[in-house]
C-alpha cells in the first residue's frame, strides 16, 4: 500500500514537472511587499511588469511566466520563498532580493538547486567575494561602491571630518566600510542603530550625538521609509547648514514625494552617489523612465531601473540559446556578456559577476513639473569594480 | 562628556518616555481592568496616525487634524471592543493574543488597501516645525519639547480622570473587582467600552504625534508595542503610575544607552568590538531591565494595591 502510493507520487511529480521540455520561460522574484518596506516592492514589481509589457511577454519565442513572491523583509521568509520557487514551482531563474541579509539566506537554496540567482538590489561583500558562483549574477551593485564613490566626493569637496550612521545589519556595514575606504579625513563618530521588521526610526539620540561631535558633514545610509524619516528629523534638529548631509541609497524617489509633501526643504541640494539616476542620457534610460511615469505617474527608483534591467539581462540569455531553456552553460555565457541595453548604459561583467560600471554625483533638484528629484552632475568613479572581486575564485 | 550633550540626551528620553507612556497607560488600564492581553493596541496607534495625516491634508491645519482624529480614533476603538474584544473577557490569555494578532492582521491590511503601502507624511506648521534655544547653549526641536508638554498634561489629566472623578472612581472599583462593582450596580459593560476607548485615544494621539517625525506607516505600531509591553510589567500590571514611572526610566535608558554605552565600551574593550556590540547590547538595555524587575520584583514597580 504505502508503496504504491509512494510510486503515484513519484509519477506525479514526474508529469508535474517541466523538464518534458520547457515551454515558458520561468521567473520567480522575491521582494518586500509587505511591511512599510513593500513600498520599494512594489517600485520593483512595477517595473518588471512594465519590462514584461516592453518586451510582449516573450523571450526567445517563449512565453515568460512571473512570480512574485514576498520576503516579508525577513531572511527566513526570503529563504522558505526562494525553497518554494526552486522545488515547487522550478523556475528556471531566481531573481529579486532588495536586502543583503535575506539574499544572503537564501542564496544557497537557489544555487544549490541548480537554478540561476540575479539580485537585483543587494550585493552583500560576501557574494562578490568568497561566495562567488558561477550562476549568480547582479543587475545593480556591490554594496562598498557607491559609498566609495561617496567618500572621493568627501574628499573634493573638502569635507575634514565626518559622523557616519547606517542600520546594523549586512549593508549598513558594508556601507560605513566604503566609505571608511576612500575618505581620507577623520570620522569623529559612527551610529549602527537597529534594523529590520521592528527598525529604530528616531533617531533624536544620534543627531544629538552628530551635532555634538562638530563633525564637517554627515554620511548616512537609510534605504526605505527610514530615510524620509532621518531627513524629516535632520532639519527639525536645526542641522541644515550646521552639519552637511551626504547620503547613499536614502534620497530617491520614493523618500522625495513624501519630503515634499512634509516641505521639507532641507534635502533640496543635498548630494549623493549612485550608479544611476532618473536623467542619465542613454536611449533604453530615457525610453524606461518616460515609461514609468507614463505607466505609475512618478519617478522610478534605483530599484525599480535595476529591476527593468534583470528582465532584459534575462531576455538576452534565453535568446542567446534559443530558447532551449536546458542550456544552462549558454545562457551564462550569454550574460556574461551583458549584451542588453542596460538602463545604465553599456556596462561589462566581472569576474564575480558584479557590473564593472560608472558611478555619478547627484543632486537633489526640482524639476521643470515641480517635482523634486535627483540629476547627475558628475561622474566620479570610471568603470569601477568592486573590491572583493580580488577574493572571487573564479 | 559634554554637559549640553546630556542635557540634549535627558530631553530625548523624556520625549521618548512620554510617548510610551501614552500607549502604555492604555494597555495597562485594558490589562488591568478588564483583564485582556491586547496585541492590537499598536494598530490603534497606526490608525490614529493615519487618521491625523488624512486630515492633515484635508483641512490644511495639524492642530485641528489633531482634534478630530482623537475622536474618531475613539470610536474605531469603541468598534473594536463591541464587535471583537467583547467575545473575548472570559477567554484565557492565550485566546486574546491570537484573536488581537488576528486584529494586527486585519488591520494593517485594511491601511495597505484603503492607504495603499507608500505610508503618509505629515506637514507640520511652521511654527512647530524649529528649533528653540533653551538656557545653557542648548537648541532643540520645538516640536519634540511640543510632544513632551502634551504628554505630561495628558498625563496630568489622567491622574486627575482617575483619582478625582466619579467615572475614575468607577474605574477604580472596576479595576480592583469587576464582579463586586457589577453588583453594586455599575454598567461594567458600558464602564469597558469607555476604557477600551480611552486607551484608544490615548495610543491614537501617540500616533499622530510621532508620524510628523517618523511618517504614518503599516505596522508603525507593531514595532513600538513590544516597548509599550515593557513598560507595563515594568511598572506593574494594572498601575497608571507604575506606566508613567516606567514609561519615563525606559525612555531614559534606551536614549542614554543608545547615546554613550559605545563610548563606554570602547574605554574597557577595543573599538571594533565595542562599535559593533554596542548597538545590540543597547536595544537589550530594557530587556535587562524587565528581566531584573520580574527577578526581583515580579508584581513591577508599582503595582496597583488591591488586587
Amino acid at each position: 500500500m504505502k508503496k504504491t502510493a509512494l510510486a503515484l507520487a513519484a509519477a506525479a511529480a514526474l508529469l508535474a514537472s517541466p523538464s518534458f521540455g520547457a515551454d515558458k520561460v520561468k521567473i520567480g522574484f522575491v521582494t518586500t511587499v509587505t511591511t512599510p518596506a513593500g513600498v520599494i516592492g512594489r517600485d520593483m514589481v512595477d517595473a518588471v511588469n512594465l519590462a514584461m509589457q516592453d518586451i510582449g511577454g516573450k523571450m526567445g519565442g517563449l512565453e515568460v511566466e512571473l512570480i512574485i513572491e514576498d520576503d516579508g523583509f525577513k531572511p527566513e521568509i526570503g529563504k522558505q520563498k526562494t525553497d518554494k520557487l526552486v522545488k515547487q514551482d522550478d523556475v528556471h531563474f531566481v531573481a529579486g532580493f532588495i536586502w543583503s541579509h535575506v539574499l544572503l539566506a537564501s542564496r544557497k537554496s537557489a544555487l544549490d538547486g541548480g537554478k540561476f540567482l540575479i539580485s537585483s538590489n543587494a550585493g552583500p561583500s560576501q557574494i562578490a567575494g568568497k561566495l562567488c558562483h558561477e550562476n549568480f549574477f547582479s543587475t545593480s551593485w556591490q554594496n562598498d561602491q557607491t559609498p566609495m564613490a561617496m567618500g572621493e566626493v568627501l574628499n573634493q569637496q573638502g569635507v575634514k571630518s565626518l559622523y557616519v550612521m547606517a542600520p546594523n545589519y549586512a549593508a549598513g556595514k558594508n556601507m560605513v566600510s566604503g566609505v571608511e575606504r576612500t575618505f581620507k579625513g577623520e570620522i569623529l563618530g559612527k551610529d549602527m542603530t537597529k534594523w529590520g521588521k521592528d527598525a529604530q526610526l528616531d533617531f533624536s539620540a544620534e543627531l544629538a550625538k552628530a551635532k555634538a561631535s562638530g563633525a564637517d558633514g554627515i554620511f548616512v545610509f537609510y534605504p526605505g521609509k527610514a530615510g524620509g524619516a532621518f531627513i524629516k528629523q535632520y532639519q527639525q534638529a536645526g542641522l541644515q547648514g550646521e552639519i552637511a548631509l551626504y547620503t547613499v541609497f536614502t534620497v530617491d524617489s520614493i523618500a522625495l514625494p513624501k519630503l515634499q509633501e512634509a516641505a521639507m526643504t532641507g534635502v533640496l541640494g543635498s548630494l549623493n552617489t549612485q550608479f544611476w539616476g532618473p536623467d542619465l542620457d542613454t536611449p533604453q534610460n530615457k525610453k524606461f523612465v518616460s515609461g514609468f511615469k507614463k505607466a505609475y505617474g512618478r519617478y522610478p527608483s534605483f530599484y525599480a531601473a535595476q529591476s527593468y534591467d534583470t528582465i532584459f539581462l534575462i531576455k538576452s540569455a534565453v535568446e542567446a540559446v534559443g530558447g532551449n531553456m536546458d542550456d544552462m552553460d549558454g545562457m551564462r555565457a550569454a550574460m556574461m556578456k551583458a549584451d542588453f541595453p542596460s538602463v545604465r548604459g553599456p556596462f561589462r561583467y566581472g569576474n564575480n559577476h558584479f557590473p564593472i560600471q560608472n558611478f555619478y554625483l547627484r543632486k537633489v533638484v526640482e524639476d521643470a513639473d515641480g517635482v523634486w528629484t535627483t540629476t547627475v552632475v558628475d561622474t566620479v568613479l570610471k568603470d569601477h569594480q568592486d573590491v572583493y572581486a580580488a577574493e572571487c575564485k573564479m | 562628556m559634554d554637559a549640553g550633550l546630556v542635557a540634549a540626551q535627558l530631553l530625548n528620553g523624556l520625549q521618548l518616555g512620554v510617548l510610551l507612556f501614552l500607549l502604555a497607560s492604555g494597555l495597562t488600564l485594558i490589562f488591568g481592568i478588564m483583564d485582556f492581553v491586547n496585541l492590537a493596541h499598536g494598530s490603534l496607534y497606526m490608525v490614529g496616525a493615519y487618521f491625523c495625516a488624512t486630515l492633515t491634508e484635508a483641512t490644511d491645519s495639524f492642530l485641528l487634524a489633531v482634534a478630530l482624529a482623537l475622536p474618531a480614533t475613539a470610536l474605531v476603538g469603541a468598534a473594536v471592543e463591541l464587535l471583537v474584544v467583547r467575545r473575548l473577557y472570559r477567554r484565557d490569555h492565550l485566546d486574546h493574543v491570537l484573536a488581537t494578532f488576528g486584529l494586527i492582521l486585519c488591520f494593517d491590511t485594511l491601511v495597505q488597501i484603503l492607504w495603499g503601502p507608500e505610508g503618509m507624511a505629515i506637514r507640520l506648521p511652521a511654527w512647530a516645525d524649529g528649533q528653540q534655544h533653551l538656557p545653557g547653549g542648548l537648541v532643540f526641536p520645538t516640536y519634540r519639547l511640543l510632544i513632551i508638554g502634551a504628554g505630561l498634561a495628558v498625563a496630568a489629566g489622567l491622574y486627575v480622570l482617575v483619582v478625582k472623578t466619579k467615572l475614575g472612581m468607577r474605574i477604580r472599583a472596576g479595576a480592583s473587582n469587576p464582579a463586586m462593582a457589577g453588583a453594586l450596580g455599575i454598567d461594567i459593560g458600558l464602564l469597558f467600552t469607555l476604557v477600551f476607548a480611552l486607551g484608544a485615544v490615548m495610543a491614537g494621539l501617540a500616533g499622530m504625534m510621532i508620524a510628523p517625525i517618523t511618517e504614518a506607516s503599516i505596522g508603525m505600531g507593531n514595532e513600538i508595542i513590544i516597548t509599550a509591553f515593557v513598560v507595563v510589567i515594568v511598572g506593574g500590571i494594572g498601575s497608571i503610575r507604575g506606566a508613567f514611572v516606567a514609561a519615563l526610566l525606559i525612555g531614559l535608558i534606551d536614549t542614554m544607552g543608545r547615546s554613550f554605552l559605545d563610548m563606554g565600551l570602547k574605554l574597557i574593550i577595543d573599538v571594533q568590538a565595542a562599535e559593533t556590540s554596542a548597538p545590540a547590547l543597547s536595544a537589550m538595555l530594557i530587556y535587562i531591565l524587565m528581566a531584573a524587575v520580574l527577578a526581583f520584583r515580579p508584581q513591577g514597580l508599582f503595582p496597583p494595591k488591591a488586587r
